[in-house]
Order: C-alpha cells, then structure tokens, then sequence
C-alpha cells in the first residue's frame, strides 16, 4: 500500500483535531498556546502535502508553510509574553480564573 | 516502501505525542513531548521531499519555540498547582472535535485530488531561495513577515517589560 495524499491529510486533520480540543479544553495558558502549535504544524503537513503531490515542481505550498511558520514564531513570542505579563499581576495562569474581559 | 515505512513510524509518534500533550498531567512533560511531535514533524516533512522546511521545522520549533514554552512554564511555576486540568467544557469540546475529524476525513478520503504525475523536486533550497526572492515572486511578503517579525519581538519586549511606576 502507497502512501499517498490522502494519508498526509488524514494525519494532518488529526493533529489539528487533537490540537482543537486541546486549545479548548485546558485552563493551563501555557498548554492552550502549545496546543496551537499543533494545530499550526498540521496545517503546514497538509500545505506542504498538497505542494509535494499537486505542484510538485513549484512549491508554492512550501512558500506559504514558510510564512505560516513566520507567524507562528511571532504569535507564540507574543502570546508567551502575554501570560508571562498575566502571571506576573495576577500570580495565576488559569484561564478560567482570568475572566477580566467578562461581563 | 522505505517512504510508507517512514511514514508509518513519523505518524505514529505524532499523533501519540499529541494526545500526550493534551492528556498528560505534567506541564513539564508535555512540552518535551511536544518537542517529540515537532521533530516527527520535521521527518514528515522529509517523507515529503521537503527538505529545507524540515531544518527550518528543526530549528524553528525544535529550536526556539520550545525553549520559550520551556521558559514560560518554568517562569510560571505555582500558577496552576494540578498541573494542566481541563475545564467544564470536555463534553463539547470532544463532540465538536469528533464531529471536525470525521467531517474532515470524509471530504479528504471521498474528493478527488489531482495528482500530478511529476516527481517532486528533491533540492528544494536554491529553487525556494528563487521563488522567495525574485522580483515576480514573493518578495513583499517576505518584506512584510520581516517587518511582523520586528513588531513581535518590541511587542514582546514592552508587554513582559516590568512597569517602573507602577510598583510604588
């Protein structure tokens, strides 16, 4: 049995599945932006699968995984540093604890 | 048959490591199997002659990110004491997840995808350099992740900075 693209995008739809519940289930902050990586490295399997099978010869999916990693580093520098400025004024990183924007 | 093996095995670890970050108790623990399911990543990526995305796979996540998630829950030991608990919505949560993965597997495994019958380039570096860089190709973008890259570091910087006047 060859492995195809299917396969790819069947384990990639289960990484982002793991990573969903994931991001939405836990109250640690930290685990929540880890569980967001997940899902984003899912996304590239699947960009860099549908470059290596549909354009082989142009990967334009494996630009488009560049700019996702791009991003991923920025959002998690920044989201790390937003739970480290949480911890720090409220001696806490439980999500459910932090409820400031709630009304 | 050496790819479908790879593969196999790089699914396997993946998908294993991923359910451990989630379900684990220790935060500790699950960030370094996180590093785990990154690396496997990076021999997916392999498996998919990708390989200048899978060193920067490697050092990207496996390098930095880590260390910053490493850092972060050290920095914020004492900030939760049951480890990583999950909250009041696990039921929803394993519905809406079960009911995304089996509406993804259906639309993935019944559409027909075109397969294009050239093999896939194996030195990925110098034409990705090309293509990035060129003037028909993605140069802006490239420009503007350069510029986003810049406002996430100050970001980061002004958001953990500790405020002076604040503390008196």
């Amino acid at each position: 049995m060859t492995i195809g693209l299917t396969h790819y995008l069947v384990l990639s739809a289960v990484l982002f599945c793991i990573g969903l519940y994931g991001a939405l289930t836990k109250r640690n902050a930290v685990i929540i932006l880890m569980c967001i990586e997940l899902m984003l490295n899912a996304v590239n399997i699947s960009l860099i699968a549908f470059s290596s099978y549909v354009v082989p010869q142009l990967l334009t999916g494996q630009v488009f995984a560049i700019f996702v990693i791009v991003v991923a580093a920025a959002e998690v520098a920044v989201g790390l540093a937003i739970v480290l400025a949480i911890f720090r004024h409220f001696k806490d990183i439980d999500i459910d604890n932090i409820n400031l924007l709630k009304w | 048959m050496g790819q479908a093996v790879a593969f196999w095995i790089m699914a396997v670890v993946i998908v294993g490591a991923a359910l451990a970050v989630v379900f684990l108790r220790n935060v500790f623990r699950a960030a370094l199997l996180l590093i785990l399911c990154f690396i496997a990543v990076a021999g997916i990526y392999i498996t998919l002659s990708a390989d200048f995305l899978a060193a920067v796979q490697i050092l990207v996540y496996v390098g930095a990110i880590s260390v910053l998630i490493i850092l972060a829950i050290m920095m914020t030991r004492g900030g939760i004491q049951k480890g990583s608990p999950a909250n009041k919505l696990r039921i929803p949560a394993v519905i809406v997840a079960a009911a995304l993965l089996g509406i993804l597997i259906y639309a993935v495994t019944t559409s027909t995808w075109y397969i294009s019958p050239q093999p896939p380039l194996t030195d990925t570096t110098g034409p990705l350099a090309a293509k990035l860089f060129s003037e028909n190709g993605y140069i802006l973008p490239v420009l503007i992740g350069a510029t986003l890259l810049l406002a996430a570091i100050l970001g980061a910087i002004v958001i953990t900075r500790e405020n002076k006047e604040n503390k008196q």
